[in-house]
């Protein structure tokens, strides 16, 4: 593997599609275990990408997930078309949600998103402008 | 304590993933909040849950979790039990409400995710 290109994979996913949702972040992680990144690591990435991936999900029109697999890191890239997000300090806050009831009910929306993703994350990015979309880039160190 | 263990103290019925019964639980995470579990489960963690919907399988698959409890005695659709057995995730279900489950297995020892520290874990 070339350090500087690493393993690339590119998701389609698609406003709405609760069905689907959550196979991109899946396929991600096989990746990860097929080449045999520490377990701790892989569950930070994959949980990161799994809350970027529902964002998408529930709130935007279209979008499109990259995960960048370096010998080092892992980069995610979430990119949407959608509605954006008006304030962003405001929907880092833990427990902040625009989520509908419908999506509380299936047990996402609790405004834990965001920061769930900071967490997990050794450099996080988030870009938005209202009524085009967002961008949000992760980066997870495997040491 | 061992999913089997689980089995017989919440009186369970097994969906799926019978072969796994011999995993080892570590911690339980009780809720419907999937963010939630993502936040606070470690690994080796098992998840009870009022939902029924195909997410508590995903959640489940990208938290490592070793399993998946449903209470009040919910039923999944074949959709959910469908993704679980390709993920190889054991899901169980109880007729006891959520308090109660959680009570009887803490009372036979087990950890919440809030008392166990995991060398390497956020």
């Amino acid at each position: 593997m070339n350090s500087e290109q690493g393993i690339a994979l590119e998701y389609e996913l698609k406003g709405g599609d609760f069905e689907i949702a959550g196979e991109a972040s899946s396929k991600i992680k096989r990746v990860l275990q097929q080449i045999g990144v520490r377990s701790d690591v892989i569950r930070r990435i994959a949980i990161s990408s799994y809350e970027a991936e529902m964002n998408v999900i529930i709130h935007a029109w279209s979008g499109v997930l990259k995960a960048r697999v370096f010998p080092d890191r892992t980069e995610i890239i979430v990119e949407d078309q959608g509605p954006g997000i008006a304030d962003i300090d405001l929907a880092m806050q833990e427990g902040y949600s625009t989520a509908p009831d419908h999506i509380r009910e299936m047990g996402f929306g609790a405004g834990m998103g965001l920061p769930n993703m900071v967490r997990c994350s050794d450099e996080f990015a988030i870009n938005s402008v209202a009524g085009q979309g967002t961008r949000i880039n992760i980066v997870i160190r495997h040491s | 304590m061992k999913l089997a263990d689980v089995q017989t103290i919440l009186n369970t019925e097994v969906i799926c993933g019978r072969e796994h019964l011999d995993t080892e639980v570590v911690a339980v995470c009780g809720a419907d909040l999937m963010s939630d579990v993502l936040v606070h489960s470690k690994e080796k963690t098992l998840l009870l849950t009022g939902l029924t919907n195909i997410q508590i399988i995903r959640t489940a698959e990208v938290g490592d979790l070793v399993g998946i409890v449903l209470v009040r005695g919910k039923r999944p659709g074949p959709d959910v039990i469908q993704m679980a057995e390709s993920k190889g995730i054991p899901l169980m279900v109880t007729s006891l409400p959520m308090f109660e489950s959680c009570g009887l297995l803490y009372r036979a020892g087990i950890k919440g995710c809030s008392e166990l520290v995991v060398a390497g874990e956020l």
